[in-house]
């Protein structure tokens, strides 16, 4: 069947005393849409940043692409090929969105800073090479006419969109998106489904949480439920609907 | 009117010197949000260094033309320097990095502390004369002179902050300095090496200070362990009026400031009718720092500050 891209197991993650996931397991299968949902204060965030490095669970297991990446930095999370996005935007404000994408190469690229200063023939045609990846990618999410709009400038919607091409600059096999609709109008999320979509088309796993519940039925292969730090359910969506744990978490006890 | 222009060339010198010292100063607070004010003692090293390999040279019977002394001594002192910039950064504010933000400014002073009694049990406390090896030939500019020494310091200081900024706005690594000073945490995402962006900060900070120090002892004829004090507080003063963190404030409020000080110099004695000397021109600086940080803290060309999310 489909091969495993991403698992984890029995991961716990404390704040003092709150238990913010308890016990989790997820498995991410290789070129699948994946969804996290669940109420507010649920730990979806909590797990997201787990899965990037930016939190150290305290107990479990995380391997990736065969990879054990338990415990492991953000940074060497990102060379093991998990990019993210963040729910508060986090661009460099006073650089160019071509700028921005191409620090993203960065960990995908080797010439060392005196190469940079001294302008060696190998760190010209690097830089080239970083250039030429940067605006494929802001083409390929449709904002390379805004190359050289300064990131603060530019538009919530293409914001979103640019903070996507650098996480793709990073040459990612799973790309976390952290509430990428938020904000947005229909428009922006209708055409927000379809990049992600495009996305999971060339290749590219996707790790998706969101609160708009209708957009992740449409356009998940599988979704998970978090509840009170708990997985409550997973599986593909008609099912995770009619999960009457999952109704419950959402809309209260049922009316008896 | 020949006195206004004599001090207009006096304070372009003295400035360019000033904008190239700022420039480490605004660099390491763009970065880190630090006033490293172990800086001016950096450049006192650079100017002493190079003295000392002169020295050596000239009494070891080598006979070479001054400027080619000079540039040897530089190429001494300019990696000592980026060492002693690697060091500082290294030991001193690298376990204060997460630090409130008062431990490292009180570090910062006390290393800087620490490196005048360095030089003075390397150098003495007294004066060191620059060896008498370069020629002060004056050129004549509609009555008021420079020297070609002079147009040589603002002509090395002019390049060498074009060169800082081509490499800051346009190399891989430039582009690294600028996302670390942006967002530390999102550039290490992105497989920025943190640490070594901030120790490439501080190191070529180091050689632009050298190279100042070495400009500001042929200038004055003379260095002391104590220089680095009041040539690092202008400095400073400088990045702040430019607005500190930003290459071009610092460049602008280096050559502005030192004009300023030099006009005022120049005029003190006519302006208070003898009763203040020219000695008082350092007031001026000082005078100009106030007023910045009353009427425009963020500086000429300051934005508001970059959040740092």
């Amino acid at each position: 069947m489909a091969e495993v891209l991403l698992k984890i197991e029995g991961i716990h993650k404390r704040f003092g005393g709150l238990h913010a996931l308890n016990n989790v397991a997820l498995h991410i299968n290789k070129g699948e849409i994946y969804g996290l949902i669940g109420p507010n204060g649920a730990g979806k965030t909590t797990m997201f940043n787990v899965l990037t490095g930016l939190y150290t669970p305290d107990e479990g297991t995380f391997t990736f692409d065969g990879k054990d990446l338990f415990r492991a930095p953000p940074h060497i999370v990102v060379a093991g090929g998990i990019a993210r996005t963040f729910q508060n935007i986090r661009l460099f404000h006073e650089m160019t969105a071509l700028e921005n994408v191409m620090v993203g190469r960065h960990i995908r690229s080797k010439a060392g800073a005196l190469g940079a200063i001294l302008r060696t023939k190998a760190a010209r045609e690097e830089e080239a090479a970083i250039e030429a990846k940067a605006w494929e990618l802001l083409k390929y999410v449709g904002i390379d006419d805004v190359a050289h709009e300064r990131a603060r400038n530019l538009s919530y919607g293409h914001q979103r969109r640019l903070e996507i091409a650098r996480a793709l600059a990073t040459e990612p096999k799973l790309l976390a998106l952290d509430e990428p609709a938020a904000g947005m109008n229909p428009k922006e999320t209708e055409d927000l489904k379809t990049l992600m979509e495009k996305i999971r088309n060339d290749g590219v796993t996707v790790l998706l949480i969101e609160h708009d519940v209708k957009l992740m039925m449409g356009l998940c292969d599988r979704i998970a439920v978090l509840d009170y730090g708990k997985k409550i359910a997973e599986g593909v969506p008609e099912v995770v609907r009619k999960d009457p744990k999952v109704i419950e978490a959402y809309l209260g006890a049922a009316h008896s | 009117m020949d006195i206004f222009l004599q001090q207009i060339l006096n304070g372009l010198v003295l400035g360019s010197i000033y904008a190239l010292i700022a420039l480490g100063y605004t660099m390491v607070y763009g970065i880190m949000g630090l006033i490293n004010f172990a800086h001016g003692e950096v450049v006192m090293f650079g100017a002493m260094v190079t003295i000392t390999v002169i020295s050596l040279l000239t009494s070891a019977g080598v006979t070479l033309p001054g400027p080619v002394l000079v540039l040897i001594g530089l190429l001494v002192a300019i990696p000592a320097c980026m060492l002693l910039g690697f060091v500082i950064e290294r030991v001193a504010y690298r376990p204060l990095r997460n630090a409130p933000k008062l431990a490292p400014l009180i570090t910062a002073i006390g290393l800087s502390i620490v490196l005048q009694q360095a030089a003075i049990l390397i150098w003495g406390r007294n004066y060191i004369p620059f060896p008498p090896i370069l020629d002060h030939e004056t050129i004549d500019v509609f009555g008021a002179t420079i020297t070609q020494l002079q147009v040589g310091i603002v002509v090395l200081c002019i390049s060498l902050m074009a060169g800082l900024l081509v490499v800051v706005e346009k190399t891989k690594l430039g582009r690294a300095m600028r996302a670390t000073s942006q967002n530390p945490a999102v550039a290490g995402l992105m497989g920025v090496n943190v640490n070594t962006i901030i120790s490439a900060t501080f190191v070529i900070g180091s050689a632009l200070g050298a190279i100042a120090g070495v400009m500001v002892a042929t200038n004055y004829d003379q260095a002391h362990y104590y220089m680095g004090f009041m040539i690092g507080l202008k400095a400073f003063t400088a990045a702040v009026l430019g607005g500190i963190g930003n290459l071009g404030g610092a460049v602008a409020g280096g050559i502005l400031l030192g004009i300023i000080e030099s006009l005022g110099a120049g005029y003190i004695g006519d302006l208070t009718g003898g009763f203040l000397g020219s000695h008082y021109q350092d007031i001026f600086a000082f005078m100009v720092l106030i007023a910045v940080l009353i009427f425009r803290p963020s500086g000429l060309l300051g934005e508001k500050m970059a959040d740092r999310a």
